[in-house]
């Protein structure tokens, strides 16, 4: 575990106050949180209740509603676009659906980002495409396939390799395991283990499988659906390690990190 | 669950003319929002080489077929029509000349680029939508690319670029279809075909047809382009931006086509003013007062 934060350091990422809403549609409301240098911060909650979109929003994809986003205390909306852009390349990105680009091959997946943003030479960024695709245990022979013709663990871990090509301070992984079989799942949470062994990460993962959870979680918070709360409920239920998330006496967390449907079946019945 | 029961107040049809008002203006400003950002983009940095001609390959190249189909059987329809008509005055060797001016004018750039709409804006729509519905978009703008200046500047440039000779070919397999439906099939002297359509049909109408095409395509391009980013959710999003891209690119295309006419016959009589009086002058004019 990291030990790093005992001096209150400035957070490299906040969100003060956050709130996302889509036409009428409210997904956030007042969210704040810090992620420190170093962490592996863990978003849980059920699905729907926005934790994806709190990772756009980290991201810079979105732009919140109210509230607002942070990098090294200056705010997203104070960045020009042009520094936005710059800045979002210390970002790696891991996506729910790996999110490849289904008209280019494994290799330019993975170069994009190099050809992109850097006059590197086709030599030189052969050899980081190679050393990342290993990396993720991957045969340097799928280089030359596309996306489609990959299984969905092996799509994952291109997005990964995608992801980690530019070597980035902070790596988001928005569902990591999701649609993979248990071995994969394994497989992945290693890499992201590993990720952080190997070059010194922050790292922020938005999941709902609880194996992730207790392998990669410094600090875990947990979102809770704002249908399912009071006007005056903080939509955030949860703070704190992963040992205190299953020892929790909130009946939504420990429901949650055991994985039980209780009143919810009912809530079917009558519905 | 209960949520459902809200009663909603019926829509009047005054309501419903308003929020289509309102909508139909909430869509034009952001297609002109999205077409200012597309040539800031454009000016702004180049593209690259590489991705400027896979995409022309896919737009230009890849369209031949579809339009050298279209512009035959248009051809050989204009040489059918036409020859019953002038047959009744015993002036069919003069058909070459309505049916060579026709074609270059109108059918030619309005049926191409109607069949491009089709072929190059729904794929363009359905491409972006899938991208979009599949976070590429996302990863796009991760990974330090804008995606405005790497998807929509390429896609519209291949258009307004290419859509242009598309139309030309569409124009020259046209002519010979007309020629030989006309000559080959109902006997109409070659010699009299070519001399009157070669009286009537001038580079001007020529150059006419393929200044709008120009202008489709740019429509063509950037409609496609929009609908693609700005594509619902799932399967049914991108099916229904497809479908948008075809009809809104196809009802701008008929509305140009007016437009530029009018603009185009003006022009023309601004810059040969003796010789037009009698043909072109005399529409616009009246057109100008009816519109006054």
């Amino acid at each position: 575990m990291n030990t790093e934060a005992e001096k209150p350091s400035q957070p490299l990422i906040e969100l003060r106050g956050v709130s996302k809403q889509f036409g009428t549609h409210q997904i956030l409301r007042d969210i704040s949180l810090t992620v420190q240098q170093g962490e592996t911060l863990v978003l849980i909650g059920e699905s729907g209740c926005g934790k994806s979109v709190t990772m756009k929003l980290i991201m810079g994809l979105l732009n919140p509603t109210q509230g607002t986003v942070l990098w090294n205390g200056k705010s997203l909306s104070e960045r020009s676009e042009h520094e936005l852009t710059q800045d979002r390349l210390r970002f790696g990105y891991l996506f729910q659906g790996a999110a490849l680009f289904d008209s280019l091959s494994v290799f330019e997946n993975v170069a994009f980002g190099l050809r992109q943003n850097s006059a590197m030479s086709d030599h030189y960024i052969q050899l980081i495409v190679h050393e990342r695709i290993q990396e993720v245990g991957l045969p340097v022979s799928v280089c030359d396939k596309k996306p489609a013709e990959l299984s969905g663990g092996m799509k994952k871990r291109v997005g990964l390799a995608r992801a980690l090509a530019m070597t980035p301070e902070i790596i988001l992984y928005d569902e990591p395991t999701t649609g993979l079989d248990p071995i994969m799942s394994d497989v992945i949470n290693s890499l992201i283990q590993q990720t952080r062994l190997r070059m010194p990460v922050t790292s922020i993962v938005v999941t709902h499988d609880m194996t992730t959870v207790r392998k990669v979680a410094d600090r875990i918070v947990m979102l809770y659906p704002l249908s399912r709360l009071d006007d005056d409920e903080p939509q955030i239920v949860f703070e704190g390690t992963a040992d205190e998330a299953f020892a929790s006496t909130d009946s939504r967390v420990s429901q949650f990190v055991r994985g039980e449907a209780r009143e919810r079946m009912q809530e079917l019945m009558v519905g | 669950m209960d949520a459902i029961q809200v009663t909603q107040p019926r829509e009047t049809v005054i309501h419903t003319v308003g929020r289509l008002a309102i909508e139909f203006v909430l869509s034009v400003g952001d297609l002109a929002l999205f077409g200012l950002s597309m040539t800031g983009w454009l000016i702004r940095r180049r593209i690259r080489r590489s991705v400027l001609l896979e995409n022309m390959y896919e737009i230009g190249v890849r369209s031949i077929p579809v339009v050298v189909i279209t512009g035959g059987f248009i051809g050989m329809v204009l040489a059918v029509q036409s020859y019953n008509q002038f047959r009744l005055m015993r002036l069919e060797t003069r058909m070459g000349s309505v049916i060579n001016v026709a074609l270059v004018q109108e059918l030619g750039p309005v049926l191409a680029a109607t069949m491009l709409a089709g072929r190059v804006g729904s794929a363009m729509a359905s491409q972006l939508g899938t991208m979009r519905v599949t976070e590429q978009i996302d990863a796009l703008r991760v990974l330090g690319a804008n995606p405005i200046h790497y998807l929509v500047v390429p896609r519209f440039l291949s258009c307004v670029l290419l859509i242009p000779l598309l139309t030309a070919i569409a124009d020259a397999i046209g002519i010979i279809g007309g020629w030989f439906l006309g000559t080959q099939v109902l006997g109409i002297s070659s010699f009299h075909y070519w001399q009157h359509s070669i009286d009537y049909a001038t580079a001007y109408d020529v150059f006419n047809g393929l200044f709008k095409s120009m202008f489709f395509g740019a429509a063509i391009g950037l409609i496609a382009c929009h609908r693609g980013f700005n594509c619902g959710a799932g399967a049914e999003g991108v099916g229904k931006a497809a479908t948008e891209a075809f009809v809104y690119s196809f009802v701008v295309i008929l509305a140009l086509d007016f437009f530029l006419g009018i603009f185009l016959s003006a022009l023309y009589y601004v810059i040969w003013p003796a010789p037009v009086k009698l043909v072109n002058a005399g529409c616009v004019d009246h057109l100008l007062h009816f519109m006054s």
